[in-house]
């Protein structure tokens, strides 16, 4: 939901539509130096920023006011080199061709790694400014840099900023802005022509490869040059050891990483439910006594507040007509279910504001913590070779991790992998073994409801198709999977206001895009219902709902429902009043099941026409067999 | 001395000599700073076959285990 940011106007790097490229400042830099936050400060578009490398897969286009006129500015994904490695770096280079401003956004902690690439893009004569960013990191781990110098020797302006404060950030827009479009800025005024890198057009022959007319560089004078450079600007200070750097060090440590991983998963999981359980039951869920009853919690509020005037209305529209029907829905011992009723006015709020949205407001704030703080990689780097033995890539986990959240993102994510097939197994797992939020929500508040048991069931039902699925798809086919190589950023504290932008982004994205599918789901269940459209359709799905999985015949809707929002349809099983088994079974084949529409969509769009259609039938395929084998054991 | 990246032992420093791989992992690695005559500082090996950790250019970076077979760095 979340990658569909700045207004929708972001692009899939493999639509790549060039006529639209054009832009006044583009955002080029490295992975993970902060693009995304200078981005959302220069255009007050927010998009999703994070501590690890590959955040922003597709490019986010904003506009900018200054000198007069308006601006659009754009982010690229970040790229090591001008030589692209991935599909979103690759977008990078075809959008630097259309821009006529660039500004470069370095680390500056790590002046080395990122020159060359500033080296790379002082060679395309484009107007160019490069921002040196996480100025204030470097005055702390005792990194002084010489900018006068520096921008002498590179030949274009250089300022210092702080993206994630701001600070800097008008100085850099003003030079910005002074640069004279299209006229290249003179190379080394340095007076040391023999320091000039070596320029190689693509038609030379040599190490420099052509590609698209762009003009490529001798790589050992680059760092060379680059070698040189920061040698004369760059001065470094010892410090000691900072606890951040103590934990670094535990954290890839073999033996204590795997115990320093096991925890934070372990603690992760447990604050999600911890802080969901508390927004929806109160203090009274979480400590199981009676006597610290707070009124609090979303379920205590639907039923005081709103409970009264919904059941006046009731009575105003009498229970058993449609209009009844419609916004109330059916009455459960004589009281309206928020869970159960299924109307507009009762489950129709209920589910995606009484269940839903707690529970995604406490996932995305783990998961933020987790993202900001540098942790990802890691894990992705201690999975790595438990992931291969399975067929996967370490990196794979962290669209998984997302596609917890909602499906959508993590689908988009898969493009930091970099083969096809990685892409291709990582979406498909996603989209049929990895529940979303909201209906891990609905799972958690009915089926916890019969206990820990049936819950734990569905989520290791879920774990073992992931397994079992990546497995097989392994050994159809051989092709060399490539091997994990990853810069491990170092930790930070997460800001606060970077975490509160970034939560809000992704909830508001839930209720602005969600909140309508819901009420529409709810709306054509009471018109199929109503219409008793439901009967001809379970004739029709009869042998597999019911003998294959032994549900009962009217499981057939919500199973359709679940196509357009799965966790009112698990809402609608819950008034179909299943056993257990039922309730279990029925869980599972939803999470598997075709998947909603966003994500539909999205994997048609990732995957292609025949990736989309191989990736159905193996879910089909998946859910038939889940569903008959759970049937058969439980 | 001369030793394959999956020999040398965590804690243990060393310069790239060579790096036995095609074009395309050449580049790779040259992209994260890992280029003949490079330092380099081995921080950890994961267990099970996994990732070699090293640090870089005051940089961390995680290499697949087939990988770290293929660069050769001196040492001691």
């Amino acid at each position: 939901m979340q990658d569909r940011v700045a207004e929708g106007r972001t692009r899939s790097a493999a639509q790549r539509p060039r006529k639209h490229l054009k832009n006044d400042i583009l955002l080029v830099g490295q992975p993970n130096v902060g693009k995304s936050v200078l981005f959302s400060h220069l255009t007050g578009v927010r998009t999703i920023a994070s501590n690890y490398p590959g955040t922003t897969v597709s490019y986010a286009m904003g506009r900018m006011r200054g000198k007069g006129s308006t601006l659009i500015v754009m982010d690229a994904p970040g790229t090591y080199s001008l030589e692209p490695l991935d599909e979103a770096a690759r977008v990078t280079v075809d959008l630097i061709d259309d821009a006529k401003r660039i500004i470069n956004v370095v680390d500056s902690t790590h002046l080395e790694r990122h020159l060359p690439m500033t080296l790379e893009l002082i060679a395309q004569k484009k107007p160019m400014v490069v921002a040196l960013n996480m100025s204030d990191e470097a005055r702390h781990r005792g990194i002084g840099i010489d900018v006068e110098r520096l921008s002498a020797e590179l030949g274009v302006p250089i300022v210092p900023i702080v993206a994630l404060s701001g600070e800097g950030v008008k100085q850099l827009v003003d030079t910005c802005l002074d640069l004279q479009p299209q006229q290249p800025p003179i190379l080394n005024q340095s007076g040391h022509p023999g320091h000039h890198p070596h320029i190689q057009h693509p038609s030379q022959a040599g190490n420099g490869s052509a590609s698209a007319g762009h003009v490529h560089l001798d790589r050992d004078r680059i760092w060379q040059r680059v070698g040189e450079l920061v040698e004369r600007v760059q001065t470094l200070e010892h410090h000691h050891h900072s606890f951040t750097e103590r934990l670094e060090e535990i954290s890839i440590h073999p033996l204590w990483g795997s115990l320093f991983a096991l925890v934070v998963i372990s603690l992760s999981f447990s604050l999600v439910r911890l802080i969901g359980e508390f927004l929806i039951a109160g203090a009274v869920g979480i400590v199981g006594a009676p006597w610290v009853e707070l009124p609090f919690g979303t379920e205590l509020l639907f039923d005081k507040v709103l409970q009264p005037p919904l059941m006046r209305l009731s009575a105003l529209l009498g229970p058993g007509s449609f209009l009844h029907r419609l916004f109330i829905g059916t009455l459960v011992d004589g009281r309206i279910d928020f869970m159960q009723s299924f109307g507009i006015l009762t489950s129709g709020i209920f589910i995606p504001l009484g269940v839903v949205l707690p529970y995604l407001l406490s996932f995305y704030f783990v998961l933020s913590l987790l993202e900001d703080s540098g942790y990802l990689p890691r894990l992705a780097v201690f999975l790595d070779s438990f992931m291969h033995r399975i067929g996967l890539h370490g990196y794979a986990i962290i669209p998984t991790l997302l596609g917890l959240g909602c499906n959508v993102p993590g689908i988009m994510a898969t493009r930091i992998l970099e083969s096809r097939r990685q892409r291709f197994i990582t979406a498909t797992l996603i989209s049929v073994a990895v529940p979303c939020a909201a209906l891990q929500a609905m799972i958690i508040g009915l089926l916890g409801r019969r206990g820990i048991g049936p819950v734990l069931v569905v989520y290791g039902t879920l774990f073992v198709v992931w397994l079992l699925i990546s497995l097989i798809l392994r050994f159809t086919s051989r092709e060399f999977q490539p091997e994990l190589l990853v810069e491990i950023p170092p930790y930070r504290l997460p800001s606060a206001r970077a975490l509160a932008a970034k939560m809000w982004l992704r909830i508001s994205g839930f209720v602005r895009e969600a909140l309508p599918i819901i009420l529409t789901a709810i709306v054509a269940v009471n018109v199929l219902y109503q219409l008793d459209l439901f009967t001809y359709l379970a004739k029709f799905a009869e042998p597999v709902v019911t003998r294959v999985w032994g549900m009962p015949s009217e499981a057939v809707v919500p199973l359709l429902v679940g196509m357009l929002r799965k966790d009112v349809a698990l809402g609608l099983f819950a008034a179909l009043m299943l056993t257990s088994k039922q309730m279990i079974i029925g869980s599972v084949v939803l999470a598997m099941f075709f998947p909603c529409v966003a994500t539909f969509v999205v994997l048609f769009r990732e995957l292609g026409f025949k990736g989309g259609l191989k990736s159905i039938g193996i879910m089909l395929l998946a859910v038939f067999l889940t569903g008959g084998a759970l049937n058969l054991i439980l | 001395m001369e030793k394959l990246l999956t020999e040398l032992k965590p804690g243990d420093q060393g310069t790239v000599v060579a790096i036995k791989g095609g074009r395309g992992m050449q580049s790779r690695l040259r992209s994260l700073g890992l280029v003949e005559g490079q330092t380099l500082h081995k921080l950890s090996a994961l267990a099970w076959g996994g990732p070699v950790v090293v640090e870089v250019k005051r940089t961390q970076v995680a290499i697949g285990r087939g990988m770290a077979a293929k660069i050769l760095v001196r040492c001691g």
